[in-house]
């Protein structure tokens, strides 16, 4: 064999190609104009506008959360009805969980990092990485015009039959949610071809850094998963539009059915929401202790791992729903196991910054009140998970601090994260490290202050989504309200500082934060074909030990297919418009 | 894998970010595949439906089963098989160069899809005809089954979004011919006919499977 492996072996000539300080022509400033942005092909400009995006929605979703809290300061009707209430939860839950947390790290961070640490131009389908945009931006008008045409009060979740026959218009809804699945397929299929095809020369699987490793593993569950999501919803739309009666009792259809549809793609999908997190992790928890990942290989395959388990344990979901003993023990087994491969994880990052010289940067920062929040959100999930528990949780404000503490604890601190640290490579703008820290500190404390009094109130009784409440819940309310406001704040100084940076931030080097990781051995913001040569691996992304100049090494001669090839480059570009 | 070589000459199918043909063929045909993976999930939900009203309701399977025409089911199954057949011809025609062929496959394609969704259109309208609705509209008394509407409710959304896929199927393959007429395709670069043609293949694989558990089963 060993004839014909060499015979596998080709020889490059490489030179060391040190990134651009001052970048002329970077991917912001060529191909400018509106018309050009909404056409562009670009993942660099298609990741910024799904950023923007995302943090709109996020904005949005964060004033109704806003909003409900403060309606929850007292037990008795303050502002808003019992009616707009039930609006306001399902929109917030609806727009955070479909337009902010499912796309924001694959679609907005992903898409702009991820060819760039595969060393290639584009990810595989560029017009269908558009095409993605455009379709999360339909399914957000469909959103929008149910929003503003009757209103949704059925919970994210649409339960059936409630959502066959309440008011309002759940079908535009449904529709929007239908629409957007596809988006998220699309970016899905086009990761996972980008990943197995256009990987740089020599960068072989075990190459390829953490964050790629997570992006795989939710982009298999976005595959698998998201269309499940898509025929449940459609059967759902038909169930209103037609009265196919598949799950509405009165016509002879099952409602449990639309649960175990729905939980199937719902549960998984919270992994594809948090497993690109766990990513960003990786990364940062490396570059800020500037030492080898710790357990590559148990990091990459965990979150493959989670991925398959993750289809394994929907039905937790309805303990209470009348499954049978025997499913609900097997559900509560399986839900223990996913805790495995993520304790794996938790224990290799701690394990990587180990005598490791650790930098407190503001990426950083957010890792550990990930650590921290996560765990936490973590630990009470195994409590929910557990049969004889969930029955006195099930449906109260604990399941409520849970998910925020995965989610947001855990998904937002790591998107902030990732935010923060890819931030100067996306703009090539440093931002206010003092009042980013701040910010950081604010997130953490108002984020405590929110969600653990909802713990405490859920164990002892006070049920989610209720309008009103018992006087003796109220402390536990204000303290959460209050909370949320300082929360509001930190978001509202993240908001400033960057907005600054943006406009008069300091200029950011190629490499601010000294990492070996293959996105920052290139100009920042880098240009519009990502290198200006064809990079070549011959190091880890974590290999801290070895010198700088052998992870800036590109093909001798190449120019990336400009400059020779500048005639035949041109003539493809105008033919993709 | 990626492989790279600075003086590769690229034909001008070839899109920018990719280093030769060959990646750009392997990873259209390899996208196709992940989209059809997502497809069979699509569907399995409402075979899922179909598994579990099944289970509950065996009788009514085979009453229901019966109002169904075996006859014309077999005769639009034999004609997506062949369709497949063309399907798979035309993609042959491409990488010999034969342009006619190309042409002539894919529009016997599209014909005998067309026939298909025609004779789909005779079943629907005749069932319409005798009040076999779906759901809440279902109004037939000849099966004595107080869930028959169930039944039809999975027969018309599985039949249903298949129809929707074969005439999604039509569409992309007119769009083939009008490129093939300019020339487009040819032994170096046919992708385009390649991952319609597996397209084709999924479409005629469902039905393969929806025919048998929708008619047969009596």
């Amino acid at each position: 064999m060993a004839t014909s492996e060499t015979s596998n072996i080709k020889r490059l000539q490489v030179r060391r190609f040190k990134p651009e300080e001052n970048p002329k022509s970077t991917y912001l400033t060529e191909e400018t104009g509106i018309w050009a942005w909404m056409t562009t092909v670009d993942h660099k400009k298609i990741g910024l506008m799904y950023l923007a995006s995302i943090l709109f929605f996020f904005f949005v979703g964060g004033t109704l959360a806003l909003l409900l809290r403060t309606e929850l300061l007292t037990p008795a009707q303050s502002f808003i009805t019992a009616d707009t209430y039930n609006q306001i939860f399902t929109l917030h839950g609806a727009i955070m969980v479909f337009f902010f947390l499912v796309p924001s790290v694959p679609a907005a961070l992903g898409n702009f990092v991820l060819p760039l640490q595969l060393g290639c131009k584009d990810v595989a389908f560029p017009r269908v990485n558009l095409l993605s945009y455009y379709i999360y931006v339909i399914g957000a008008v469909f959103t929008l015009i149910a929003i503003f045409t009757g209103g949704v009060d059925t919970g994210w979740t649409f339960y059936t039959p409630y959502s066959a026959t309440t008011g309002g218009n759940v079908m535009m809804m449904t529709l929007g949610v239908f629409i957007l699945g596809f988006s998220s397929i699309l970016t899905g299929v086009n990761f996972i071809v980008t990943i197995h095809r256009l990987r740089s020369p020599g960068q072989t699987w075990n190459k390829i850094s953490l964050f790629l490793w997570s992006l795989y593993a939710t982009s298999i569950i976005q595959i698998l998963a998201t269309p499940v999501l898509a025929i449940t919803l459609l059967l759902l739309t038909m169930e209103r539009a037609l009265h196919i009666g598949i799950f509405d009792p009165a016509l002879g259809g099952d409602p449990v059915l639309y649960q175990h549809f729905f939980w199937f793609y719902s549960h998984p999908a919270v992994y594809i929401m948090i497993v690109p997190g766990f990513g960003i992790v990786s990364e940062i928890i490396s570059t800020f202790s500037r030492k080898h990942i710790f357990g590559y290989w148990a990091i990459a395959l965990s979150s493959l791992a989670i991925a398959f388990i993750g289809f394994l344990v929907w039905g937790h979901h309805m303990f209470t729903a009348g499954q049978s003993s025997l499913a609900n023990m097997v559900f509560s087994f399986l839900t223990f196991l996913v805790g495995i491969p993520t304790g794996i994880k938790i224990f290799n990052w701690v394990a990587t910054m180990y005598k490791g010289s650790i930098d407190m940067k503001t990426p950083m920062l957010y890792i550990m009140a990930f650590l921290f929040l996560f765990m936490i959100g973590g630990f009470t999930g195994i409590m929910l998970g557990s049969l004889a528990v969930d029955i006195h949780l099930h449906d109260t404000y604990y399941v409520v601090a849970h998910f925020h503490y995965v989610m947001m604890g855990g998904m937002v601190m790591a998107f902030l994260g990732g935010l923060h640290y890819w931030w100067p490579k996306m703009f090539g703008k440093m931002y206010n490290e003092f009042w980013a820290r701040i910010a950081c500190v604010v997130i953490f404390i108002g984020f405590n202050l929110t969600f653990l009094p909802q713990f405490v109130m859920g164990s002892m009784g006070m049920p989610r989504r209720y309008f009103n409440y018992l006087e003796q819940f109220q402390g536990y309310h204000q303290a959460s309200t209050y909370g949320s406001y300082i929360l509001g704040i930190g978001f509202l100084i993240i908001a400033a500082y960057l907005l600054h940076s943006l406009l008069r931030g300091k200029k950011a080097p190629p490499n601010p934060w000294g990492s070996r990781a293959m996105e920052w051995q290139t100009s920042s913001p880098p240009s519009l074909h990502n290198y200006e040569h064809t990079p070549v691996v011959i190091n880890g992304p974590y290999d801290y030990h070895k010198p700088m100049s052998e992870f800036q090494l590109g093909i001798e001669g190449s120019h990336n297919g400009h400059g020779e090839h500048q005639h035949t480059e041109t003539k493809t570009v105008e033919a993709d418009k | 894998m990626a492989q790279t070589s600075a003086n590769v000459k690229k034909g001008d199918h070839v899109q920018h970010h990719f280093v030769d043909s060959d990646q750009q063929f392997e990873s259209a045909k390899m996208g196709m595949w992940i989209f059809l993976v997502t497809e069979i999930l699509f569907f399995g939900g409402l075979f899922l439906a179909y598994i579990v009203f099944r289970s509950w309701y065996p009788e009514l399977y085979l009453m229901a089963s019966d109002h169904l025409d075996t006859f014309w089911g077999a005769v639009n199954t034999v004609v997506l098989i062949g369709s497949s057949l063309t399907v798979a011809m035309a993609i042959r025609s491409a990488q010999l160069n034969q342009q006619k062929g190309l042409i002539i496959n894919l529009a016997i394609t599209i014909a005998l899809a067309c026939i298909f969704m025609v004779i789909k259109y005779f079943e629907y309208t005749h069932k319409f005809e005798l009040g076999i609705y779906p759901g809440a509209y279902y109004a037939y008394d000849g099966i004595p089954h107080d869930k028959a509407n169930i039944f039809f409710s999975i027969y018309y959304m599985m039949t249903g979004l298949h129809g929707i896929h074969v005439l999604i199927g039509i569409g992309l393959m007119i769009w083939l011919i009008v490129r093939a007429r300019k020339g487009h395709f040819h032994s170096e670069y046919y992708t385009p006919v390649e991952i319609t043609g597996l397209y084709w293949h999924l479409v005629d694989i469902i039905w393969i499977f929806l025919f048998p558990l929708l008619y047969l089963i009596d």
